[in-house]
Parts: structure tokens; sequence; C-alpha cells
């Protein structure tokens, strides 16, 4: 029983000037301060978690050395005298990225049962500033991680040149920033961790397996060409396996079986179109995100 | 620092009707109060009164069925940008990032307040040492005590210099100790900064620290003054008795003094107009043994109790299997 009312002990603290801090009005700097330490909390959280860091490299390498290795053995005929690691390299560099872009993103369902997220909602910024500054974040860590798979391509017998690298960094940073704002735009509404993996589980798994990421997306059966053309991750898969293939000497008939290209009703799907698709959907995904999270109980 | 709010409207907040329903419950049924400028104002009332409802609607985060409040002279709903930059907040569920630093949190928190950058690192020094955590200003939040943590909150509230500062349960889940000490820091911050406290608790001994208090009963406020008032409205003692056979003492009590009594806590409790006075008559013509008396003057318990009915304590005991409910609910997001 704690009836007993105590008051405080008189304070004897010296006093110094008390410094007034004012709250200036919305504008787009300020948002864009914002968005700025949202991105940044992201960096400094995922540079301060080592385990992380190589947590989220296992599975990619996994799939490269372990995978590559063991299946080149029953597929040497098939693929033209292409290794099967520098076949499957593209669909990895693109996984690889889609597996830190959603675990970033998940950090918005980790925000809101451990409570942070409450203090993002009550401060003077709208709610699109902290989705972006989150899809951002999302996105760098994504590309950070997508460096480190961009320097194992010697090792899967791709050579470095400027021109290779520069191009992948600019598709796994386009596709970190889609797949962000497609994990952003699940998480809004998910509120307990368990449940975000489940549905992760649920749409990622499938989604890399349809992709093409890990085979040839020509002479599918039908259902399956078709499931292949409305996953997203086709169309960064797509042009991520031509920029590689481009690089590396093989020849004009294992280049017609490992790269087709991505058609649409017997119609080859420029480059151009590809990287249009994966942008307009990431421009999509993150407007919906932000309408989701705009929307107040 | 007299005269530097100087501009502040007498009123800080002003609640007119305000409702707040959640599919089948009504958690807030038409509230109105209003809270001056510089006051320390509390909402007491057991778990699920509607304490916490009442301030998300005052903080922009639940949007109120009916009704209107002004927080800091602006509309809640219309003006939300503007009540937000105005108010702290220190919620009951800690909202610190554990992997940052003390000082990584206000930092991120002066970013998302756009606060100018030449006043931030002084602001910060000063609001840290006002909660005594300046030396530990680098180590990561996840090494500190649940005090040390509610006290980060607290300075991290007052980092933008708010006009109104809620608290809502700031001592919740706290030793006795450590409640004392974050008490001492309010009465520094309400001595230095000028400020408006709106808090609730559901301690009564915190209660009365305020300068006013609504007591808060199922959705509704069922009295509001300052605690001396409410008390000496009360108008009676509480005794308390223990005795071989309670219901018997209160059966007794009914047919010699006309004495409504009821078992609270495990012994007869009743108020009565004089109580020390009253208790030589008790002992005589009661009739019955009396192992233990307890006579004291009208507590915010009473107060309570005279406008509910029951306890705090006991009126949590009914509450409890709710409140077990709701705490699921909270961990999964959907606060109330």
């Amino acid at each position: 029983m704690s009836t007993t009312t105590t008051r405080p002990p008189e304070t004897a603290r010296p006093q110094t000037p008390l410094i007034q801090v004012a709250v200036p009005p919305h504008s787009i700097f300020s948002e864009l301060r914002a968005m700025r330490i949202v991105w940044r909390r992201d960096l400094i959280r995922f540079f301060n978690d080592r385990i992380r860091m190589m947590a989220t490299l296992v599975q990619p390498l996994l799939f490269l050395f372990v995978l590559g290795s063991g299946l080149q053995q029953l597929s040497s005929a098939s693929t033209h005298g292409v290794n099967l690691k520098t076949f499957i390299y593209p669909g990895i560099l693109c996984i690889s990225v889609m597996f830190t872009a959603m675990f970033s993103a998940a950090s918005i369902v980790w925000d809101r049962e451990f409570g942070f997220l409450r203090e993002m909602l009550v401060a003077p910024v709208r709610r699109s500033s902290i989705v972006i500054g989150k899809c951002f974040g999302g996105a760098t860590v994504a590309c950070t991680q997508g460096v480190i798979m961009i320097l194992l391509a010697p090792l899967v017998g791709v050579p470095l040149s400027l021109g290779l690298v520069v191009g992948i960094f600019a598709l796994q940073a386009l596709l970190a920033f889609t797949i962000t704002a497609f994990g952003v735009m699940i998480a809004v509404r998910i509120k307990q961790m368990q449940a975000f993996f489940g549905v992760m589980q649920m749409i990622v798994m499938p989604m890399f397996f349809i992709s093409g990421a890990l085979v040839p997306v020509a002479n599918l059966p039908g259902w399956l060409t078709v499931l292949n053309r409305i996953d997203p991750l086709t169309y960064a898969v797509d042009p991520m396996k031509r920029l590689v293939f481009n690089n590396i000497n093989i020849s004009p008939e294992a280049r017609r079986v490992l790269d087709p290209g991505v058609t649409w009703f017997g119609w080859r799907v420029p480059t151009l179109v590809e990287v249009g698709v994966v942008l307009g959907l990431g421009l999509l995904m993150l407007g919906v995100a932000i309408w989701e999270f705009s929307t107040t109980e | 620092m007299a005269g530097a709010n100087g501009s502040q409207p007498p009123v800080a907040i002003e609640v007119r009707g305000l409702v707040k329903d959640y599919d089948e419950v009504k958690a807030v049924r038409g509230v109105e109060f209003e809270v001056a400028t510089g006051e320390v104002f509390g909402f007491l009332g057991p778990n699920g009164a509607g304490k916490t409802t009442t301030i998300n609607m005052l903080c922009t985060l639940v949007t109120p069925t009916a009704g209107s409040a002004r927080v800091a002279g602006h509309d809640v709903v219309k003006e939300r940008d503007d009540v937000r930059r105005n108010i702290g907040l220190v919620f009951q569920d800690p909202t610190l990032d554990n992997y940052l630093s003390a000082v990584q949190n206000l930092r991120l928190h002066a970013e998302l307040y756009g606060l100018q950058r030449d006043v931030v690192a002084p602001r910060m020094q000063q609001v840290l040492e006002m909660v005594g955590l300046w030396e530990r200003k680098d180590s990561p939040v996840g090494t500190f005590s649940g005090g040390m943590r509610r006290r980060l909150e607290i300075a991290r509230g007052m980092m933008h210099s708010p006009r109104v500062l809620f608290l809502d349960e700031p001592t919740i889940g706290l030793d006795p100790q450590t409640r004392r000490s974050i008490w001492s820091y309010i009465a520094e911050l309400k001595e230095r900064e000028e400020i408006t406290i709106f808090m609730t608790t559901h301690y009564m001994d915190e209660a009365e620290w305020c300068d006013r208090i609504a007591i808060m009963d199922n959705g509704e406020i069922v009295a509001l003054d300052a605690p001396a008032t409410l008390k000496a409205g009360v108008g009676t003692d509480r005794i308390t008795i223990h005795t071989e056979d309670n219901d018997a003492a209160i059966g007794a009590l009914k047919d010699r003094f006309d004495i409504d009594a009821r078992i609270s806590e495990g012994a007869v409790s009743f108020g009565v107009p004089g109580g020390e006075e009253f208790v030589p008559r008790l002992f005589a013509e009661l009739g019955m043994p009396i192992t233990a008396v307890h006579v004291s003057r009208p507590t915010l318990d009473d107060v309570f109790m005279s406008y509910t009915g029951t306890t705090i304590r006991d009126a949590e005991e009914d509450a409890g299997k709710n409140r077990n409910r709701m705490m699921m609910q909270m961990m999964h997001g959907g606060r109330r």
C-alpha cells in the first residue's frame, strides 16, 4: 500500500538559462529533413547490426555456390557450356536485393511492435515523408548488400567492368526501391512480426521461383508462363540477365537458350519497358503505402 | 523566463463533448473540461476508464467520433500539425529506439520536428541534465533501466519546448523510489519551463500532485476539481474496522447506526462525519467484537468511492479480465 504522499525534494540544481526552442511551421525543407532522418536511422541500425548484415548475405551465397555448383553436374549439357553459376548469377543479384529490401520494410512492423512508430506518427510531419524515408532507407541498405554481390562477379566467370558495375547497381537500386515500397505497403497493414514473415514466405518465395531467376523463361509450361509474366520480379531479372550476358563470351546458341527475353503475346518486351514496369510498380506501391499509412484510426 | 511565452492563450486545452466509439465499445462518452495555461491537470481513474483514448484524441492520434477539442489554441482535427508542433508526449508504453543511444534518439526527434540546428546540441544537454542522464548520453537505450527510459522519454518530450506536455501514466510499472524521482523531475520541469502538464494516472497519491483532477470512470468525468476541494466535498471520515464476522458487522452497522458499510480489501469500511468522535460510540453500541479500527481523513480514494461506489483497486480488479484482453490488443497494436 502506498498511500503516503511524498513531496519531491527541493531542487537545488544550478539554473542555466533556459534554452527555448521553436518548432518551425511545416515546409518542404522540414519534410526533407524528416525523410533524411528516417533514412539515416535505417542506415545507422543496419551498420550497427553486423549479424543482420551477415545473415542477409548467406541466402544468396547459398543459392549461388551451393545450389549452383550442385546442379551444375546435371545441367552442363543444356547450358551450352555456360557454367550454371554464371547463368544464375543475374537472378541471384536480384534476389539478394529482394531479401534485404523486404527485411528493411519489416522494420515498420518491428517499430510498431516496440512502440517507436508512435514517436514518428505524432511528429508534425507528413506520413508520406516517413514512408518515403523508409523506402529510400531500405533501398540504400539493399544496395549496400548488392555491391558485395557485384564484387563476386569474377568468381562466377563474369569479368568486372565499369559499365557492368554501374548498370547492375542502377538496376539493383531500382529493384530495391520497388521491393521496399512493396514491403512497406504490406507492413503498414500488419501488426505482428510473425504474421509479416508468414506473408513474406507466401509472396516472396513464389515471386522468386516464378521470376526466372534460376531458369530460362522461354518454353515454360503455359500456366507457368502466365504466372511468370505477371510476376514483377521477372522484369528486373530479365534486364539483369541481358546486362550480365552482354559482358561475357558465350555462343549465340547458348545466348538464345539462356537469355530468350520476356515476350508479351509474341512481342519481345524491350529492356526500357521492363525497367519502366519495375519503376511504375514501385511508384504505384509507394503511393498505396502512403495512402494506407495516412489513414488514421 | 517568465514572459517568454507571453502570447500563450489563457486556456491550454479546451474540450467540448468529446466522444469516441470503437465498434460496440463506447470508450469516451462526451467529456468536457478546460485546462488553464500553466496548470498540472490530472485524469484519474481505473484502467479502461477512457483516459488513454482521451489523450490520444487530444494529441491527434485518434480522430474523435463526435465533439471538439482545442490544444494550445488549435483544433485537434482541423489543425493537426499545429497541435503536434506544440505538444510533447510521453506514452504509457516505451517509444524509444533501443538500438540507438540517448543522444541519437533525441537528435532523431529534433530532426523530425525540424528544430533549428544551432540550438539542438545545447537544448539536448539541457533536457538530459534535467533528467540526470547527461553522463549516459552515448549509451544505447537498450541498456537503460525502466526508470531511465521513462526519464529519457520525458526529456525527449521536452526537446522542442512544447506548450503542453502529455504524460500518459508516467510512472506506471516503476518502483516507488523511481516514481518519486520521476515526480521530482516533473516538479522541476514545471518550475523551470512555462508549460501546461496533462497527465493520467491510476495512482491516488500521484493525483494529489495535480492542481486539478478529473475523476474518470466508464468513459465519463464524474468529478472535477482541486484535490483538496474534492476531498472536502466528501464531508465524512473513513472508518475501517476488522471483525470476526464482516457480514454480521455490516448488518449491525445498518441496524444500530443506519450506516451502509461495504467490504473493501477484506475489511468493513464506511464513512461518517466526525469519525474520531464516532469511534467510542461504535465500540459501545455495535454489540460485537472489533479487532482493529482505523480512522482516516478523506483521501482521493474516498472521493473516487463516493462518486463511483467502488474503490479504484476494486474497479481495477473487476476490470482485470478486460485489462488483460486490452493489453493483448495493445501488444497487437490495436490500441484504444
